[in-house]
């Protein structure tokens, strides 16, 4: 019980963020209302990026900036720069990327979304489909 | 000598995408021309490519100079070379076929319609040259986005509706793959395929490394419509606009195929796959149930777009199939069908097309007696459907003959049974359809007919390209045996099975 | 269903959750991530880009094939939701509100059209009525919003900021205008046209720079090769590039955010002014 416990604490960012994510998914597949769905999407690509960006942290560094970089020039050899004291920039740059495909996609699903409404007059998708079969 | 070839690959309907946009706010005339330009020369690059891939083994390009792992590498084989030549053909011909179509169907907006269509094709191109995990996200994203905006343009009563529930499966289906990426990158620290593949053997025992695996294949198979993950495939395919259906019925689950024997070859490593986990049995068990279910619900349809969707998901089950069998004969016959089926799917796509340009509605009904009006139209029709049958001068024969070969080496009877099984019920399903068009009589004004109220052959851009793809058919069941030492052999040296 | 979808999560779940033992603790200096690419983008890349900011250097430099797609896919967002909603033809229905009296008409099934001014307002799906208090703060507030964006874009290669940022920034402050006035202002203000311009503007800065570096004997993105037209090191010249593809993705973020709220915002009318 206790290993589980300092297995649970020293490993925590994936225990929320794997809970974020099933919360998603779950909306995603169970809801009925397309635009409640499209926040279960939401969250659900935003877990993938607090995953992502917690991957990147490390204890004891700073934010992947060079600090007094200014006045040394360009090139800025003389500068001793060790690994340790920043984070990882790589996840940054990724979840950067996926932050801008996460945006697109939902402004895409609500562009669909408003198309949707202008056909049938609502959003819940048992009203849809009722609609579709009656025809 | 540093080719430029894999940056004209992509740059060239990247940037034609960027005009046309332009364009449709200036001179809506030269979008058309812009994008045809952009696409050959992607055509002319394409063909540079299998060339030089064939005998050089790997092309690479390094863009913005940074060598691998540290910056952005494309790395063309002779596989992808012959999947990207395969995109930048179908590319082309479709968009010469519709051209008319386009300006009927989308007045003022064909502009954009052009860029979004274009993009599209630059996002396959990269998929398949890229060297890179996350880039390979990137490019999913752009074709998957464009993809459901096309999807969604057709048929004002379905359409968005369909691209909506395929935009929810897809994004689940590309954050898997991300997800699986992200583990890759956690365990190893490398982006790069080449790279992350050398980093691998000593954590082979990892369960990380297990679910990294397990998510990128989930995440493609949602993405290319595997038998239980198909259901948002036939709506979507068959709600959208004739012009989209056309490039993206034959490409995009192809073109997922590939990126799933790329995964398996350069990044996991096939003796990570077959020896030391487990799992080829399950995947041909579920490759054989995809061909199996697919033939069986494409004989319940009583429409011929439906009908095509399904017999799309069962020809998935025969590429993974193939590729999952572990062995020399299951690879060839699996990359060979992603030629055959690639080509079989836009002829059937581009039959649908040209009698939709003519025709109400493609239901059994309409198409009684179309034979008389529109012979070529059907020649091509009866062509691409004895291809998928498997009759032997045509390609399709060929890829089965490795299939099945390939079944009996491995000992997978159940899915050489299967195979034979589709081939009867793909017999049934177009002997059907040729049916209802040759011996019945033409129903009463089904459609825009001349003004003698007979039924009307396709316009000459449309018959065209079905010509083209229609002798190719055949071509290529001549040809089969050069693809495979030309293209495939080289591709098979790159990676001994173990 | 229910019972179905939590099945699904809970396998998936209890799958990642099963993987995630084998991860390296939160904040591992030692794990894999932190030790193979990331000291060599921490230790090089000042030296190499003569970037401060390492997300910057890695995002518009080393990764910037990437970034360029990154851009392309907000770019197929606004095409796409340009292509799902726009409509050109005009509504026939319209209100029209007399401003001296509060008299609202209502013009059925009819092409004519009053002249919008001091007399009558055209009343549609966005119209806000006049609030004094909101209008005056947004009026002061924007210039200072936009601003800002302009000091996160050009600032990028120093502290946190850049061009998706920057861009986003000032996208937002458009539609504050569109909000707080309304979207037909905002629309008066820019264009539709020049917004679609705009947004194919910034792409094309990206991707023009990049053939130019092929044109100067490199490969794609390659900036050093700048150096060649521009008057700096080619170390520096790599920074005047990554500022140079910033600049063009703030450019289309901005437009494309502005573009794809105008579209969803209005459902694709637009109202007048086209």
């Amino acid at each position: 019980m206790v290993d589980l416990l300092t297995h649970i604490v020293a490993k925590y960012n994936y225990w929320l963020y794997i809970i974020l994510m099933m919360i998603g998914l779950y909306a995603m597949i169970v809801k009925n209302n397309l635009v409640k769905k499209l926040v279960g999407m939401n969250i659900f690509q935003t877990s993938i990026i607090l995953f992502f960006v917690s991957i990147g942290y490390k204890k004891g560094a700073t934010i992947p900036i060079i600090e007094n970089a200014h006045g040394n020039g360009h090139g800025g050899k003389q500068l001793l720069i060790r690994a340790a004291d920043y984070i990882n920039p790589l996840p940054h740059v990724l979840m950067l990327t996926a932050i801008v495909v996460s945006v697109a996609t939902f402004g895409v699903a609500l562009a669909l979304a408003v198309k949707i409404y202008q056909r049938y007059q609502t959003l819940e998708e048992d009203e849809i489909r009722m609609r579709l079969t009656r025809k | 000598m540093n080719s430029v070839a894999p940056a004209l690959l992509i740059l060239a309907p990247f940037l034609a995408a960027l005009l046309c946009s332009a364009f449709s706010w200036l001179e809506r005339r030269l979008c058309f021309p812009t994008a045809l330009l952009g696409l050959c020369v992607s055509l002319l690059a394409a063909l540079d490519l299998l060339l030089q891939a064939g005998p050089a083994g790997v092309i690479q390009y390094k863009m913005g100079g940074w060598s691998p792992p540290f910056g952005i590498e494309y790395r063309i084989d002779a596989l992808s070379a012959l999947v990207i030549l395969i995109i930048a053909c179908i590319a082309l011909l479709n968009l010469a076929a519709s051209h008319r179509q386009v300006l009927r169907d989308m007045q003022d907006r064909f502009g954009t319609f052009y860029a979004v269509y274009l993009l599209f094709v630059t996002g396959l191109f990269g998929v398949t040259a890229t060297g890179d995990l996350f880039n390979l996200y990137v490019l999913l994203e752009i074709t998957s986005l464009t993809g459901y905006a096309l999807i969604a343009m057709g048929d004002g009563d379905r359409g968005p509706l369909s691209s909506l529930n395929y935009l929810f499966i897809g994004v689940i289906g590309a954050s898997f793959y991300l997800l699986g990426v992200g583990y890759l990158y956690i365990m190893t620290g490398s982006l790069n395929m080449v790279d992350v593949a050398r980093l691998l053997p000593p954590l082979y025992g990892s369960s990380a490394i297990l679910v990294a695996f397990v998510f990128c294949m989930l995440g493609i198979w949602i993405k290319m419509a595997l038998f239980p993950l198909h259901v948002w495939l036939p709506n979507a395919y068959t709600y959208a606009p004739a012009a989209v259906s056309r490039v993206i019925a034959p490409l995009m689950t192809k073109v997922m195929v590939y990126v799933m024997i790329r995964l398996m070859f350069t990044v996991f490593g096939l003796e990570y796959v077959f020896e030391q986990l487990d799992l080829s049995r399950t995947v041909v068990w579920l490759a054989t149930l995809a061909v199996l279910a697919g033939a069986v619900m494409a004989l319940a349809q009583r429409d011929l777009r439906k009908m095509f969707s399904y017999v799309i998901v069962s020809e998935i089950g025969y590429m993974v199939g193939g590729a999952w069998l572990g062995n020399e004969l299951g690879f060839t016959g699996a990359v060979l069908h992603i030629l055959n089926d690639a080509l079989m799917t836009f002829a059937l796509f581009l039959v649908l097309g040209n009698l939709l340009f003519r025709l109400r509605g493609v239901s059994f009904e309409d198409l009684r007696g179309s034979f008389v009006g529109m012979p070529w139209t059907m020649a091509g029709f009866v062509l691409a459907g004895l291809s998928i049958i498997g009759v032997p001068p045509t390609c399709g024969f060929f890829s089965k003959w490795y299939l099945i070969l390939a079944g009996l080496e491995a000992g997978a009877y159940q899915f050489v049974a299967a195979l034979v099984l589709s081939s009867l019920i793909c017999a049934v399903l177009f002997f059907r359809i040729i049916e209802i068009a040759f011996f019945e009589a033409p129903g009463p004004s089904s459609g825009d007919t001349g003004q003698n109220g007979q039924l009307r052959e396709a316009p000459v851009s449309m018959l065209i390209p079905l010509g083209l793809v229609s002798i190719s058919l055949l071509a290529v069941g001549v040809y089969a045996g050069s693809v495979v030492r030309g293209v495939i052999a080289p591709f098979l040296g790159l990676y001994p099975i173990p | 269903m229910k019972f179905f979808g939590f099945l699904i999560v809970s396998l998936c779940g209890g799958l990642l959750l099963y993987a995630s033992s084998e991860f390296p603790d939160w904040g591992d200096p030692d794990s894999p991530a932190s030790r193979h690419l990331s000291p060599h983008y921490i230790e090089e890349s000042l030296a190499e880009t003569g970037v401060p900011n390492l997300v910057t250097s890695v995002l518009a430099d080393y990764r910037s094939f990437d970034t360029m797609f990154e851009t392309a896919v907000i770019f197929c967002a606004g095409l796409a939701c340009l292509l799902l909603l726009r409509k050109y033809k005009p509504e026939t229905d319209r209100y029209y509100r007399h401003i001296p009296t509060g008299v609202i008409l209502h013009f059925k099934n009819s092409r004519k059209s009053l002249p919008v001014g001091s007399e009558f307002e055209l009343m549609d799906a966005d119209w806000v009525p006049y609030d004094l208090v909101i209008k005056t703060v947004c009026r002061i507030l924007i210039p200072f919003i936009q601003l800002y964006a302009l000091y996160v874009v050009a600032h990028g290669d120093f502290s946190p900021g850049g061009g998706f940022q920057g861009g986003v920034i000032f996208g937002s402050s458009l539609i504050l205008l569109a909000i707080s006035y309304n979207l037909r202002t905002a629309v008066q203000r820019i264009k539709e046209r020049v917004l679609g311009f705009l947004c194919v503007l910034g792409v094309l800065i990206y991707a023009g720079l990049g053939v130019l570096c092929m044109f100067l004997g490199g490969e794609f993105l390659d900036y050093s090769r700048l150096a060649a037209i521009l008057p700096a090191d080619p170390v520096h010249v790599r920074a005047l590039g990554m500022l140079g593809v910033e600049i063009g993705v703030g450019i289309a973020v901005m437009a494309v955010m502005a573009a794809i709220y105008v579209n969803i915002a209005s459902a694709g009318r637009h109202d007048e002014g086209l």
